[in-house]
């Protein structure tokens, strides 16, 4: 089970909203990256967002670079799950890859701080400010894999090759 | 029931019978990371275990997104690129070498190919029909490692392309009016594919600045037919034996069909700060420019330089207007210079930048200031792109860019020549 606190976004969040190319110099460095999560949405998210918190996004979230840093520093800020309408599909892939669960549903009945519980096995999404419940749809089966490895590095470190 | 073009290429490179929907293992043709993205590639694949790449010959390495470096952090990636590339003997384009994607275009795809690289425009390849797409860097280097990659086998949308472009209009405002109208999550998951009477008279320069762009509408692969033009173009580049026709079934499925006619656009621009957020260029008379960068995967070819050239010809650019262009390949940069277009653009008033990406991605080479507004020929105009989240990208074509950087305010080409 998943908790943690709403961090609202809105629509086509871009991975240069993410982790800019500006910083692509501290891609080698991670943790002075990961300081900058999200700056060009939210200047102050990295320094609010706490391990276990969700962000809450609308359509088409990380949008654009095929660049794993950007699921990369979100996990690094302690985001538990992506929650979005719909979202980018590199994006979506290399959250994936990365043990970061990403959850379609329909985020406008989520709000800003809303404390939020999520059962990934049970596919819902416990408002518990609100008292109401969300479902979410289901995970091909090949990505429910990876992430039950914990991403595609440790699957592949345990299988040797796709296992499908 | 026949196939798409996606489904084509994924049956042949995964030994079965791909259809939309389907999970698929395909075996990849080539594969690629670039300066950005290989150094987290390589530490993926490092932590893999892999000690060794699946087919070296296959596996390549560009320093293309910061070339030459702008600082010691960088110098150190690319370092550490080409230590890789001498430890595992994959082939390294150095800095200079041009943007990934041109050359993959000119020297390395092949129609019918399966490649993955850890860029998003990696879809350029599509181009000259191969199935190419981009990814991060843990799937990248797994596929270094083993070779291949799995893939959902994309639903495809049909563009059917009649009529030819008028005078002024050319591929960019093809692919910014699509974009506008699928808008930039319309084929998210999904290929595109491109067909049409408009599509035999496109040469294969407009189909890679069209391939490259299907990714801002979130596509997974922009695919044109391999045709006569394709074979011409292979040739071209000494390489008429990696032509093969590559066409999609009369009778395959498709998820929708969009229509354009060619004849009906006019010039178009992309407004800050997405890719979707399209407008006719004659709208946007007034919008003052204070930088114009022509160059990129998307539009740095010989075509797009020569357009451009041929409209600045013995004119100037505005006295506030810096004009930036970055060829997108040292072929692309000789061929300019035998043709006279560099001399031309420096006596327009330009910079010229060496091969590689430029100002695309905010590194360097062009960074906005506070308020600053920017006609780019680039794929991408998000908040930030260009450096600087308090400055102001429109994208267009090069014929735009250039009456742009004449007039200093967004120009439609047709009223300024």
């Amino acid at each position: 089970m998943l908790k943690g606190r709403a961090f609202k976004f809105g629509d086509n969040i871009s991975t240069d909203h993410i982790t800019p190319g500006r910083l692509a110099h501290l891609r080698s460095n991670l943790p002075e990256l990961a300081k900058h999560v999200l700056e060009d949405a939210d200047p102050a998210f990295a320094s609010r967002v706490k391990a276990g918190d969700f962000i809450v996004a609308g359509n088409n979230f990380g949008l654009g670079s095929s660049r794993e840093h950007a699921p990369l520093v979100i996990k690094m800020a302690g985001v538990s799950a992506i929650l979005a309408k719909s979202v980018a599909r590199i994006f979506f892939r290399n959250a994936i890859n990365l043990g970061l669960p990403v959850l379609i549903c329909d985020t406008a009945l989520i709000d800003e701080g809303d404390e939020l519980e999520v059962d990934l096995a049970a596919g819902t999404v416990n408002n518990i400010t609100k008292g109401d419940q969300l479902t979410f749809g289901k995970l091909p089966e090949v990505m429910l894999h990876i992430l039950d490895e914990g991403g595609l590095i440790p699957y592949i470190q345990k299988y040797g090759d796709f296992r499908l | 029931m026949g196939k798409t073009l996606a489904e084509k290429i994924l049956s042949q490179k995964s030994a079965g019978d791909a259809r939309a929907g389907d999970i698929v293992i395909a075996q990849v043709d080539l594969v690629f990371a670039q300066d950005t993205t290989g150094p987290l590639t390589i530490r993926q694949f490092q932590a893999c275990g892999f000690e060794r790449l699946a087919d070296p010959e296959k596996t390549f390495l560009f320093l293309d997104h910061a070339a030459p470096s702008p600082n010691r952090s960088v110098s150190n990636d690319h370092m550490l690129l080409h230590q890789f590339a001498r430890q595992t003997g994959c082939l390294i384009y150095n800095v200079g070498d041009g943007v990934c994607h041109q050359i993959v275009a000119e020297s390395l795809a092949k129609p019918g190919d399966v490649i993955v690289g850890a860029d998003s425009h990696t879809v350029t390849a599509g181009g000259l029909g191969a199935f190419a797409t981009g990814m991060g860097s843990s799937d990248v280097a797994i596929a270094f490692g083993l070779g291949k990659t799995w893939f959902r086998v994309p639903e495809s949308i049909k563009i059917v392309v009649s009529g030819k472009f008028t005078h002024g209009v050319g591929a960019k405002d093809f692919v910014l009016h699509l974009i506008g109208t699928i808008g930039a999550d319309g084929a998210t998951y999904k290929a595109l594919e491109f067909g049409g009477d408009g599509v035999d008279s496109m040469s294969m320069s407009q189909r890679f600045t069209i391939a490259n762009m299907a990714v801002e509408a979130g596509a997974k692969a922009g695919l044109f037919p391999a045709d006569r033009t394709t074979q011409d173009y292979l040739i071209s580049q000494g390489r008429g034996d990696h032509y093969q026709p590559m066409s999609a079934d009369g009778d395959a499925s498709y998820e929708k069909t969009v229509n354009i006619d060619l004849a009906a656009l006019e010039p178009t621009v992309a407004k800050p700060h997405n890719v979707d957020n399209v407008a006719p260029a004659k709208e946007l008379k007034g919008t003052e420019i204070q930088q114009v960068f022509i160059g990129t995967c998307t539009n740095g070819r010989l075509e797009d330089i020569a357009i451009v050239a041929e409209m600045l010809k013995g004119k100037r650019r505005h006295p506030e207007t810096r004009l930036i262009v970055a060829p997108a390949s040292p072929q692309v940069l000789l061929a300019a210079i035998r043709a006279g277009y560099i001399h031309t653009l420096v006596e327009a008033g330009a910079i010229i930048l060496p091969p590689g990406c430029g100002a695309c991605l905010g590194l360097h080479q062009g960074v906005l200031g506070d308020g600053e507004s920017c006609l780019s020929t680039a794929n991408r105009n998000f908040k930030g792109r260009m450096g600087n989240p308090k400055a102001f990208i429109y994208l267009g074509s090069p014929a735009t860019a250039a009456a742009t950087a004449l007039t200093g305010e967004i120009s439609d080409p047709r009223e300024v020549f």
